[in-house]
């Protein structure tokens, strides 16, 4: 019935134990590690990892949040919408709080604009057959463990005819900004690789990291006993001078990933340039509807002027993102800057590094 | 970016299925996966199951580790 | 930061966050009641004032209730508003005695709702051992509260031992932090049956009144030398107010901290972190070292105390700073919550 907070395999002290001496004895030079996955910065931090890692093993945190890597411009443009007299709209909670150019969803439904917490999109749908009068707009973010969740959700509107819904889309694939970090000659000798999103994609879009940039990636699943196997595996590369592809999270990701999944983002969606916060313009790097499903594209049905975007001086989320700098080292940072009164999207996403920083410390405690 | 969690099909019907994390049950939607069967796990984002899991438990680093345990000279 | 006049000036909005037990309700509470009203009492910012007489002292409590929805499993808003007040009452060191109530109804609400909620009402005070003896009654046309709103206020004697239990300032290093049972499921039941939440978690509310227990504990030399309930922002708030007001470092062990199942794996689908849930039934105690064995032991031995453990200890390093040694034997920093908790998908 109840139970200790936490007793499950993956947590077990004695195996930890175990990966840590091994993380000790195996890694004898300097060592930085980059995870792009929010929920890997988040589950690093909960854990306290890196207070447990030897000095030399650096782990630095790269643009994982999907929140903290949507432009400004789309927040403004969700506000735009919901401003509207017959919209609702609906989001992932982890949006409400992230400021714009000069408001927030949160400050506009203070203001009275129907903007509702989902927890799926598929809730959004119920909601556009509940309510035929009103256009109901979901505002599509993640990278490609949710993408594929937005784009059967489009089909199964287009299916049920359900035309009062439609997806405003800041979807992103993982690659190209990996890509981009490492083009940027940002130094990192491996990525311990996205969980969930391997879960979709497979292993092989990682190959190129390997094979051109020598940077090694080991998929990891997000338990203290996976994340610790992947540095490890990592270390383990390094030592051996061969930066490779590996999965950690073999339960979970197949090196193929899910073809179905796949498919289906493939039907609804086409890559396009995208603006990433702190990166600027990545090419092929953003999803965006297919004309054949326009009737659900926000962008499509839905005119609304968007305000000028205005960038907060002093915030260097970008930099965050990049790993190039640390939160600590932002001077707004715990200052003008917190979950409460945040000026950039690192800290008002609950997994953005700033944020996590600012719950869990840094791990390496006084 | 990427919370998920492990679910155990309990029913199926059409494309949707009742799942218990631990004692919480939930519907989700089949649609992005095959065969999923009751009684399997899957790993539950956002209202879909995005894979089903496996058994295999053996990671790479597990199998290193068997051979080189700190024991081990 | 407190709200500024110029804030203030240029409509500044209230939002949900102003009302979730963290950073930004303090700010509000500093900024715009405690400037106005400032007095003695209402700074010490504790459950129940206390107010001190030549002969018997008292404590002296409000708080209002508006939980949406107002059934849920493990209770309604009547049972909360009754344990919600006889709880500030107890932990303060007070035996509760007299509750005042009074009702907000929204029109077009169901008598037979209201039958239900006064009725739960009636049959928490008396297993409170407390008696409701005034009230009101307001209604307000439709949609300008969300079906019914109850304010209950309270009053109890508190003994001159008592006096400084609410206030924390007994606390010293070495001092350990007991907690009476599982956390996070006032929180999760009421999340999980929200609207857009479609889960079926079995969690109850663990909605309850305190005050027996607490009498139990509250022996002569009883070694408690603080006590706060674990409403709104968890456990997490209690401690990180605690470490701040004294300036002294708390350690927990999340390894003792206990939750249930369906309430931990409700908090991981939406991401919430169960320190931070709010508790109807669960309390902090902060008791002398060599005490600890004797309260504990009492708290077992009552229905409400049965899973009560030692969660952590007083320490003078950290100083300010609540820190958790995880599961795994890491340590992270609790931080106050700055506004409300969402549901996350990263």
């Amino acid at each position: 019935m109840t139970k200790m907070l936490t007793t499950q395999t993956y947590r077990d002290k004695k195996k930890i134990g175990e990966i840590l001496e091994m993380i000790r004895k195996r890694s004898s030079k300097k060592i930085r590690l980059m995870e792009v996955c929010g929920g890997h910065t988040m589950a690093i931090h909960k854990f306290g990892i890196p207070g447990l890692l030897p000095k030399n093993v650096i782990l630095k945190s790269g643009p994982g949040c999907p929140v903290c890597v949507s432009d400004q411009k789309f927040i403004d443009r969700a506000i735009a919408i919901a401003r509207k007299e017959d919209v609702i709209l609906t989001t992932f909670g982890d949006l409400i709080r992230v400021p714009g150019s000069t408001s927030s969803l949160e400050k506009e439904r203070a203001k009275g604009c129907d903007i509702r917490i989902v927890y799926s999109s598929l809730d959004a749908l119920k909601i556009a057959r509940q309510n035929p009068e009103k256009r109901v707009v979901f505002l599509g973010i993640g990278f490609e463990t949710t993408a594929p969740t937005s784009a059967a959700t489009i089909l199964k509107a287009s299916k049920s005819k359900i035309d009062n819904f439609c997806l405003l889309s800041a979807h992103k694939i993982m690659p190209p900004a990996m890509e981009a970090l490492a083009f940027d000659g940002i130094r990192i000798d491996g990525f311990i690789g996205p969980g969930h999103v391997s879960t979709i994609t497979g292993s092989g879009i990682y190959q190129i990291l390997a094979d051109n940039h020598g940077i090694g990636c080991v998929i990891s699943g997000f338990e203290p006993v996976d994340i610790l196997q992947s540095i490890l595996m990592l270390i383990n590369q390094k030592e051996q001078g061969e930066p490779k592809v590996e999965i950690e999270y073999s339960r979970a990701v197949k090196p193929k990933g899910n073809e179905k999944a796949q498919r289906i983002m493939e039907e609804v969606f086409y890559l396009s340039d995208d603006c990433w916060r702190g990166f600027g313009d990545i090419p092929m790097s953003g999803l965006k509807i297919r004309k054949k499903y326009a009737r659900w594209d926000a962008e499509k049905v839905l005119h609304v002027t968007v305000e000028k975007t205005r960038y907060k001086k002093g915030c260097i989320c970008g930099e965050v993102l990049k790993g190039k700098k640390s939160p600590t080292e932002c001077r707004l940072f715990k200052s003008a800057c917190t979950p409460a009164t945040p000026i950039g999207a690192c800290m008002v996403s609950s997994e953005g590094a700033c944020h996590a920083h600012y719950l869990y410390g840094n791990g390496k405690l006084l | 970016m990427c919370l998920s969690v492990p679910a155990k099909i309990l029913s199926i019907k059409d494309d949707m299925a009742e799942v218990s994390v631990n004692g919480v049950r939930l519907e989700v939607s089949l649609q992005l996966v095959d065969k999923a069967k009751p009684g399997d796990y899957v790993l539950v984002h956002t209202g879909y199951a995005l894979q089903i899991l496996s058994d295999e438990d053996v990671t790479l680093a597990n199998k290193f580790m068997e051979h080189e345990s700190p024991n081990s000279t | 930061m407190l709200i500024t006049y110029m804030e203030m000036e240029n409509s500044y909005k209230i939002t949900l966050n102003h009302g979730s037990g963290g950073k930004m309700m303090h700010e509000l509470i500093d900024s715009v009641f405690l400037n106005s009203f400032s007095n003695g009492k209402m700074i010490q910012q504790t459950d129940s004032a206390i107010i001190k007489n030549a002969s018997t002292h008292h404590a002296f409590t409000t708080d209002s209730f508006v939980v949406d929805p107002i059934f849920f499993p493990g209770g309604d808003i009547g049972k909360l508003a009754v344990c919600g007040t006889v709880n500030d009452l107890a932990v303060s060191g007070a035996i509760p005695e007299y509750l005042s109530c009074g009702f907000i109804l929204e029109e077009g609400l169901e008598l037979g709702e209201l039958l239900i909620i006064v009725h739960s009402m009636a049959a928490t005070a008396r297993v409170a051992g407390v008696t409701i003896v005034t009230g009101d009654t307001k209604v307000v046309p439709k949609e300008k509260c969300d079906k019914l709103f109850i304010n209950t206020s309270g009053i109890g004697r508190v003994s001159d031992e008592n006096l400084e239990l609410g206030t924390g300032n007994l606390v010293e290093v070495g001092d350990v932090v007991i907690l009476n049972g599982g956390i996070a499921e006032h929180g999760m039941a009421i999340l999980c049956e929200r609207e857009g939440i479609n889960f079926h978690s079995g969690i109850e509310s663990d909605c309850a009144p305190l005050n027996h227990l607490i009498h139990e504990i509250l022996s002569n030399d009883h070694g408690i030398t603080f006590m706060r309930d674990a409403t709104r922002g968890g456990v997490a708030t209690v401690l990180c107010e605690l470490s701040k007001s004294r300036k002294l470092g708390v350690e927990i062990w999340e390894n003792e901290i206990s939750i249930r199942e369906n309430v931990a794996s409700a908090c991981e689908i939406l991401g919430f972190d169960p320190l931070y849930v709010a508790n109807e039934g669960k309390f902090i105690s902060v008791v002398k070292a060599g005490k600890a064995g004797q309260v504990l032991e009492k708290m077992k031995a009552h229905e409400l105390g049965r899973e009560a453990k030692i969660i952590g200890k007083v320490v003078d390093n950290n100083p300010g700073l609540v820190v958790l040694e995880t599961s795994i034997g890491g340590k992270r920093v609790i931080e106050p919550l700055a506004g409300e908790q969402l549901p996350r998908i990263c």
